[in-house]
């Protein structure tokens, strides 16, 4: 078991954790009854992806020798845990690691905003997750090759949902279409993290375990000319593209997150929920 | 044009939504929804009334277009059907030892 | 057939218990009455759905995140099948948001309390779920099918909720003492609302009458809340909790709980929406849909705009 299996685990399961996250904030809140019940089900669905992956990663860190697993995350909650030789689990993936230990995209941290922010945020990870779990089922891990089996079917159904929105606000009113517009520009620069390998994922390209981003540039750019084309949006123009999130380092958006989620965790340590 | 349609123009249609719960049943209406088109509509109903894996296939199809007896003729309609017994399989008087019929 | 006939068939299908259908003849009082009762419970789930979703992303473990979620959603959905059924009696799912919006139609009063912690969604799912269950059970019999074929499908989905609050109780009431202390605040602040969610006493219900007649309503206010009252108690025994009210007892000649006095000034304040939250969840509701609102219509604009392309094409 090496950490850099745990950290691309734990890439995976952050963004599916935080995308879940995000969309779970519209619950009650959506423009219509009929969609506040469609985006929960993705929501669900990302949390359930999340969990199966956390589970995984609780494992394998579980199974790391004592001196790795003090090393791996600095948060005292954390440390605690270890000291007391106990395993973790799940929930303490999720509620006890710091910011700088999650290694989500900076994409799934940025605000709903809007329908058509959500729209454009769910058109570029969906796009990029339907590729990204298509490549993973081949794995040579077969746990991480049959979370992405079960999880394709889900996030083939996620990519339908949000470039139909897409096409449907770009090409809908004049309103409508200048939301949509703003949105897909605004989030642009938080894409090409998406397809660019870092350390772990090099590494883990290179086992046979993780998935060549670099073959998958042109796939998700192709698919999302193709959306943005029929919803009448202009490609946005390529320029200075945010990075740091598969690293540890976010945007001011996931210290709130974190602070909202894991605030029962930390203000209440070691108790059964 | 009255104030209501104003502000109503953003309503979207009406459909009905039909699900057949497993393979070699009837297609059964389950309730209604409201979505923009027909594709949205089947999505919808997906999201909507198969959450608890209750269907392998949905109809839809704008309540508008749904065309219903009207009950107070229900008399001409379906009491006629009461005296035709001999369209039920127990009219008929077979051996007991006659056995998959 | 005259009138009178068409009144005393609609007569002998209530006696019979035979369902009346949408397009059925009705009075017309029973059409508003229904309209009425139908949206108001519509509304009750979707304004329900506000003060358990506080609590979404802040749910202290991945797997109660997940079936919160899933029970808000729920409640979406209860929403959408009562104002489908609604929605055959002749009036369109916007009317009822601008009757709710605009403070004209009401909802269940309990949704204008605020959940101040985790034990809320505990206390919600026990006691909140709980008496909704013992309201809409009768229901799933009511005699307007649409309505009744509705509440077969809540009753059927509701179940887990209530389970999963008494759980949440549970697991609190068996764990360390500021978890305790958590329950039996919530406990103590979800009580007495809970038991005037079955409404105001029956001599001071002025259509339960009527409602009982036309079996869409089909036991009294206080059957259903001495009835949820001796359930009720008994479980907060098993979670070792004390319900607040100093004057409950086992009365053995009536063979259920006596119970102190309801505040039902405190009770018709909050109807009037004068309660903690009132005003902060129409306001939610109503931002949902007015900042919603270019969405539908960019969708409708789309869809039309389809169609005639399609007719375009085929010319």
């Amino acid at each position: 078991m090496s950490v850099q299996k745990l950290k691309y685990i734990l890439q995976i399961a952050d963004n599916a954790l935080i995308m879940g996250h995000r969309l779970s904030e519209w619950c009650g809140h959506g423009p219509i009854l009929e969609q506040d019940i469609a985006l929960t089900n993705i929501a669900l669905d990302h949390l359930g992806q999340a969990r199966s992956l956390y589970q995984y990663a609780a494992e394998q860190f579980n199974e790391l020798p004592r001196a790795e697993q003090e090393k791996v995350f600095t948060s005292p909650a954390l440390q605690a845990i270890i000291a007391g030789g106990q395993p973790i689990d799940e929930d303490d993936m999720a509620y006890l690691r710091d910011g700088w230990d999650f290694y989500n995209v900076l994409l799934v941290e940025q605000a709903n905003k809007d329908w058509a922010y959500t729209a454009a945020r769910s058109l570029y990870y969906d796009t990029f997750n339907y590729h990204f779990y298509t490549g993973l089922q081949n794995s040579n891990d077969e746990t991480l090759a049959a979370i992405a089996e079960k999880s394709l079917k889900e996030v083939t159904y996620h990519m339908r949902w949000s470039s139909e929105w897409v096409i449907r606000l770009g090409d809908g009113t004049a309103e409508s279409h200048k939301r949509m517009q703003e949105a897909a520009s605004y989030l642009w620069q938080y894409t090409g993290e998406l397809c660019t390998m870092v350390e772990t994922d090099k590494a883990m390209y290179k086992a046979g375990t993780g998935v060549n981003l670099d073959e998958l540039k042109t796939k998700w750019a192709t698919a999302i000319g193709k959306v943005l084309d029929e919803a009448t949006l202009a490609q946005p123009e390529e320029g200075w593209m945010q990075q740091g999130g598969k690293e540890g380092r976010h945007t001011e958006h996931l210290g709130y997150i974190l602070a909202e989620m894991q605030y029962m965790q930390r203000t209440y340590p070691n108790m059964e929920w | 044009m009255s104030q209501q349609e104003t502000e109503h123009k953003s309503e979207w249609p009406l459909w009905e939504v039909f699900i057949r719960s497993k393979a070699g049943l009837d297609h059964k209406h389950v309730g209604s929804l409201h979505a923009a088109d027909a594709q949205m509509a089947i999505e919808n109903a997906r999201d909507v009334y198969t959450r608890r894996m209750e269907g392998v296939s949905i109809w839809v199809v704008e309540s508008k277009y749904l065309h219903t007896s009207d009950p107070d003729e229900s008399a001409s309609m379906y009491e006629p059907a009461n005296d035709k017994i001999y369209r039920h399989p127990t009219f008929y008087n077979l051996p007991d030892e006659l056995k998959h019929m | 057939m005259t009138v009178h006939s068409f009144e005393e068939n609609f007569e002998e299908k209530l006696e019979k218990d035979i369902a009346i259908e949408p397009r059925d003849w009705m009075p017309d009082t029973y059409r508003k009455t229904l309209i009425r009762q139908i949206s108001q419970h519509a509304h009750s789930e979707i304004v329900g759905m506000l003060p358990e979703g506080n609590w979404i992303t802040r749910a202290p473990s991945l797997r109660r995140k997940a079936v919160l979620l899933a029970k808000v959603q729920d409640e979406a959905g209860h929403g959408l099948y009562l104002y489908s059924a609604a929605e055959t009696l002749g009036i369109s799912r916007d009317e009822l948001y601008d009757q709710l919006h605009s403070g004209k139609a009401k909802y269940s009063s309990i949704f204008n309390y605020p959940t101040l912690t985790w034990a809320d969604m505990g206390a919600i799912g026990w006691l909140v779920d709980g008496a909704a269950i013992m309201n809409q059970v009768p229901l799933c019999r009511t005699s307007y099918g649409p309505y009744a074929r509705a509440m077969v499908r809540v009753c059927k989905e509701e179940s887990f909720h209530q389970r999963q609050g008494f759980e949440i109780m549970l697991t609190l009431s068996k764990g360390t003492a500021v978890q305790k202390k958590m329950a039996q605040d919530a406990l103590n602040r979800w009580w007495w609302p809970s038991i005037m969610m079955f409404g105001p006493p029956d001599d001071n219900s002025p259509h339960t009458e009527q409602s009982m007649h036309w079996k869409i309503k089909r036991f009294t206010n206080d059957e259903l809340r001495q009835k949820f009252i001796d359930v009720t108690v008994e479980q907060a025994k098993i979670l070792g909790l004390s319900v607040p009210d100093a004057d409950l007892k086992w009365n053995e000649a009536r063979g259920h709980y006596d119970y102190g006095k309801i505040d039902w000034d405190e009770f018709w304040n909050v109807v009037k929406g004068n309660g903690p939250c009132n005003k902060e969840r129409l306001e939610t509701r109503r931002k949902a849909w007015e900042g919603g609102e270019w969405v539908r219509e960019a969708a409708a604009a789309y869809s039309e705009k389809r169609k005639q392309r399609s007719r375009q094409e085929a010319a």
